[in-house]
């Protein structure tokens, strides 16, 4: 291709998004090659786990690949918007979130493996909305946020009450299906927006005294009441359990320590083979890289984890205005949190909790979510601050 | 934007805590702690599989089974688990059937309990026990339900050994049994606990029981990898069971037969008899060749788990409790077959070996008077033909007076009790240590067991002694009742004299077993050295290689003289031609093989007496002790002597084809093919 001909033609696609002044060259490549290992560790375990459902069979991994392919796609749209410019549809992305979870209460929605949060949509494909309000609460909450008081760097106490009715409702609704893992992911969200836009301190120990306060009187309430503890007991352990709420973590403690070093090589887990550990392709998929590929793969998804964490830090510390600070560091909170849980009850230091890990676990509305974020998270990059 | 800044300078401190705690337990978990969690794995995903041994057979002298091994497999369902189902367990069935060929009406029929309106074949047992549904799996069959557990809830394939009998009831009580392991035996074998089963059997009685190491085996392992719901994935590990020894014994299952059958012949024709014990034994190697016990029972009873009342039966008073042999448990007074032994301490005591010694009708001792059999004078004897004729004074009197030498009633310090010490030289009193279990010791009765009795009875003898029997109707009999209880309580502890006398001819306290009278006949007519008889022989590896040759261990020796012991042994040659046993044997050709032998006829109070004959042949050279007892049989020469004289005629072939060709029993091992089988030639 010669100068002259390129000169008349307009630029290629290619051109266009690689180019030099092109948004792409500003993305952060480390997070996004971070991202694709977990996405690639994730369709190798998810297909470790779920191939032995049916003889000869590939188990969820095309599924999955599609959810994947899907949520790059949403992924790019996102990061291709400025997120200035998000901070208008914030509320629309809210309420419609909001739509979804009232929908998931109606007869629309449906119960899968004990929990009653997606809607279907035929098939074989299902959603699941709380996933969604994530990405919707975390908006909304940024959005109200961001603007300061006038000669302050605080926000308002409206705004603040605002957040806070906004975090309610949506908690609200996901308590209501009940999923009591989401409607931790969403407390955090919305804490860690208000830590982050610099609400007083006194005010953040008001809310965790009334927080605290409600969580000792729903374990008071539930102590009275036999039923609510059977219920907080399938909390803790979504899947259906006859042999007790232990099994779980025993199973996924043996199934990870067994791994010892080196793994046992994929698709080698006697454990995963068995499957011994319950939801082993979503909520504890971690146990299928702790056995297979030892304590040195399971580090590594640890570290990459990190990888985005750490990067998701330093867009949130870059990024120039406020809207673009709180969305990027709101992500990393509700990722850090999610991973903190998720591997945590793998390896019994947390409860067990039904969470998936980002980026790994099987799951299409949680992949879609996940993957907006890290777009999110590259629209604040590419547009957030100036380069040299 | 500087507060916001801090803020995620908080955050980014506590992303990267977050991420050193989980790396680090991580590190714990996988690498510190991973050797224990790789064993709680295996535990977790794998399911044991026992592959039983085939147990060792156990053989005759010649190689023929006694105890032959099969095994079945048997299939059982779990009615509980399958009446849990929605469907009642009929998919559970359905499959079943398809497995095993069979219709599942018909598998539904043998699971139903047994009721009013419902016919055969129902199931009798409990309605909580898994029913067996088929006996002849093949181990096909047996596998697709093993391994696919989860397809087959309720249903249990299980591998028993079915130990079969060929020579039926004959030596039941001497061959034992197999029963299910129990948990503190499990306990005790520690590493292969959770390979033994409820379908492990070992050897509870008899030789099964002795020999049971051996005889087992060791089991196969088959570790199967399966899943959560129990479905198996494949076979991790994988060992062969290695089959138990065969065990070749001295037994000559034809002699055995003999015995049996004249035993049962003897009973049948002494109707108050309630039980027998046969002997015989190798002379010349001190092994066992038939040990015979009535009455008998089938030990194919035991196959497959014997029910209550297949077990009540064995033990209960009323069908004679087959399950004890008396030939090893069975404990009664001797009688006159006890007299070798009182020859042999009255030579001790320094009675002369050609002295004349008078045989009165009867003699005075400690004011009572002791009779001959029917108190008959016998005149003048020497040893010889006190043996012969059975002459009971002569004993009396030397009993009596080496009782008055020990002080009598006022024994010195330390008693020379030599009636007492040569009984026990001779075997008796305690075991005689064959590998049998649980064997009796039989009782010598000398001053210090009285003593022991009268600690242990004096409390209760006293108090009767004071309030009488007021409860027995019969004064005449509570009134002496209660004269006896008064003389156990005062002087209860004295050995009296009358004590001494029955000694003698064994009668009153003393107890022996017919193994201990016939392995004390067997040191008389051989060498003198009293042994510890056996009937294990050797152990046989099952490709035919001799693992381990039993030996006759010697654990005593006569207190007799070599020309003393002749001269006992001539006296007891001539009992069956002229003697006590000559009723018996009138017409026995003696000039083919001569018998020499002691008939015993021991009083049991409130009893019938018991019969005895100890018995060895030839007498030249002995090559079988023959002992038989019937207790309440009556008299030794009638009722125990004619069982002998059948043993003997089997054995040499008298009127009949010899169980023992020529008479001479084998001392070679029966040699082994390579491949396990005997050559018999």
């Amino acid at each position: 291709m010669t100068g002259r001909t390129a000169a008349v033609r307009r630029p290629s696609l290619l051109r266009r998004v690689a180019g030099e002044h092109s948004a792409v060259r500003r993305f952060d490549g480390l997070m996004l090659v971070a991202v694709a290992g977990l996405c690639v560790i994730g369709t190798l375990l998810v297909w470790s786990s779920t191939r032995t459902w049916a003889p000869g069979s590939t188990g969820l991994v095309k599924k999955h690949l599609l959810n994947q392919a899907l949520g790059v796609v949403l992924c790019g749209i996102v990061a291709s918007i400025d997120h200035r410019a998000m901070r208008a549809y914030a509320p629309l992305v809210f309420l419609t979130s909001l739509v979804g979870l009232g929908l998931v209460i109606t007869p629309l929605g449906a119960t899968i493996n004990g929990s009653h949060s997606w809607i279907l949509l035929g098939g074989g494909f299902a959603v699941q909305p709380s996933e969604f309000a994530k990405v919707g609460l975390l908006l909304i909450t940024a959005m109200l946020l961001a603007q300061p008081a006038e000669g302050s760097d605080r926000p308002r106490g409206f705004d603040v009450v605002l957040a806070l009715l906004a975090a309610a409702l949506t908690i609200g609704l996901v308590m209501l299906q009940p999923d009591l893992g989401t409607a931790m992911v969403l407390a955090v969200i919305a804490a860690s927006a208000l830590i982050i836009a610099g609400v007083r301190k006194r005010w953040i120990a008001a809310l965790t005294t009334v927080a605290g306060a409600a969580v000792f009187a729903v374990f008071y309430f539930q102590l009275l009441e036999p039923y609510q503890v059977a219920r907080f007991t399938a909390f803790v352990d979504p899947s259906v359990d006859p042999r007790g709420v232990g099994y779980n973590s025993t199973q996924s403690l043996i199934a990870i320590g067994s791994g010892q070093l080196l793994g046992k090589g994929l698709l080698g887990g006697g454990q995963t083979t068995g499957r011994f550990v319950p939801e082993q392709h979503t909520d504890f998929i971690f146990t299928v890289a702790g056995e297979e590929f030892g304590f040195l793969g399971s580090v590594t998804v640890v570290l990459l984890l990190g990888v985005v964490l750490l990067r998701g830090l330093k867009i949130a510390r870059q990024c120039e205005d406020r809207f673009g600070t709180l969305v990027a560091g709101t992500i990393v909170c509700w990722f850090a949190f999610q991973m903190f849980i998720n591997v945590g009850m793998t390896i019994g230091i947390m409860p067990i909790t039904g969470l998936p890990l980002p980026f790994v676990s099987y799951g299409g509305t949680a992949t879609f979510a996940n993957l907006i974020a890290v777009g999110l998270l590259q629209a604040i990059r590419v547009r957030g601050h100036s380069f040299d | 934007m500087i507060r916001m800044r801090a803020r995620l300078l908080v955050l980014h401190v506590l992303v990267l805590t977050l991420l050193v705690v989980l790396a680090m337990r991580l590190w714990q978990v996988q690498v510190v702690r991973g050797q224990e969690f790789v064993t709680r794995a295996t535990e977790t995903r794998t399911r044991t599989v026992i592959v039983p041994a085939v147990r060792g057979q156990i053989l005759d002298s010649s190689g023929r089974p006694l105890v032959r091994n099969k095994t079945a497999l048997v299939v059982s369902v779990d009615r509980t688990r399958l009446s849990r189902m929605p469907d009642g367990g009929v998919k559970v069935l359905r499959k079943l059937s398809a497995v095993l060929d069979r219709p599942v009406a018909q598998l539904q029929q043998r699971i139903t309990p047994c009721g009013p309106g419902i016919a055969k074949p129902c199931w009798t047992g409990s309605p909580y026990q898994p029913v067996p549904l088929d006996e002849k799996v093949d181990t096909r069959e047996a596998l697709q339900i093993l391994e696919r557990q989860e397809e087959f809830p309720g249903v249990t394939a299980e591998i028993h050994s079915v130990r079969q009998y060929p020579g039926g009831r004959a030596g039941a009580q001497m061959l034992g049994y197999l029963q299910p392991v129990t948990e503190a035996e499990l306990e005790k074998r520690e590493g292969l606990k959770a390979s033994f089963s409820g379908v492990d059997l070992v050897g509870r009685d008899g030789l099964e029981y002795v020999y049971d190491e051996a005889l087992r085996g060791k089991a196969g392992l088959r570790r199967v990898q399966v899943d959560r719901m129990g479905k198996a994935l494949g076979v991790e590990e994988q060992t062969t069971p290695i089959a138990g020894d065969h065990l070749v014994t001295s037994i000559d299952s034809r002699v055995q037969n003999v015995v049996e059958k004249a035993l049962a012949r003897t009973m049948k024709a002494a109707p108050s008899a309630d039980g027998g014990a046969g002997v015989v034994l190798d002379a010349r190697s001190g092994r066992v060749v038939a040990l015979a016990s009535a009455p008998g029972y089938d030990p194919a009873i035991w196959a497959g788990g014997i029910s209550a009342r297949g077990y009540q039966r064995l033990m209960s008073e009323k069908s004679g409790k087959p399950l004890v042999s008396r030939a090893i448990n069975g404990q009664f007074a001797p009688g006159s077959t006890f007299k070798v032994s009182s020859v042999a301490s009255m030579l001790r005591a320094g009675y002369p070996l050609n002295g004349n010694y008078s045989c009165p009708g009867s003699v005075m001792v400690g004011g009572r008077a002791f009779n001959n059999f029917r108190g008959i004078p016998l005149g003048t004897l020497d040893l010889h033909m006190a043996l012969v004729k059975s002459c009971d004074t002569i004993f009396y009197q030397a009993a009596f007076e080496q009782y008055t030498k020990d002080g009598g009633r006022s024994p010195k310090k330390t008693p020379k009790e030599v009636f007492a010490n040569v009984a026990r030289a001779f075997g008796f009193g305690s075991p005689t240590g064959i590998d049998l279990p649980g064997e009796s010791s039989g009782r010598i009765p000398d001053r210090a067991w009285k003593k022991d009795l009268w600690n242990r009875t004096s409390a209760v003898n006293c108090e009767r002694s004071r309030k009488g029997y007021p409860e027995i109707k019969d004064r005449a009999r509570a009134e002496f009742l209660k004269r006896l209880a008064l003389e156990n309580c005062t002087e209860g502890f004295l050995l009296r004299p009358g004590d001494a006398a029955n000694f003698s001819i064994g009668q009153g306290d003393v107890l022996v077993t017919p193994l201990q009278l016939a392995r004390a006949y067997m040191a008389l007519v051989t060498d003198g050295k009293v042994r510890s008889p056996r009937i294990g022989w050797a152990q046989v590896r099952p490709d035919g290689k001799v693992v381990k040759t039993i030996d006759v261990p010697v654990v005593g020796k006569l207190p007799l003289s070599e020309k003393e012991r002749r001269y006992i042994k001539n006296a007891l040659s001539q009992v069956p031609s002229d003697g006590t046993a000559a009723g018996a044997f009138a017409g026995f050709p003696m000039n083919k093989v001569r018998i020499g032998g002691k008939t015993g006829t021991a009083e049991v109070w409130g009893k019938k007496d018991t019969a005895w004959f100890a018995s060895f042949a030839p007498t030249q050279n002995p090559q079988y002790v023959v002992v038989v007892m019937i207790s309440q049989g009556g008299m030794g020469g009638s009722a125990a002597a004619p069982a002998a004289r059948e043993i003997y005629e089997g054995i040499y072939g008298i009127k009949r084809p010899p169980a023992v060709p020529g008479g001479r029993l084998t001392t070679r091992l029966p040699a082994f093919a390579p491949d396990g089988t005997v050559a018999r030639g």
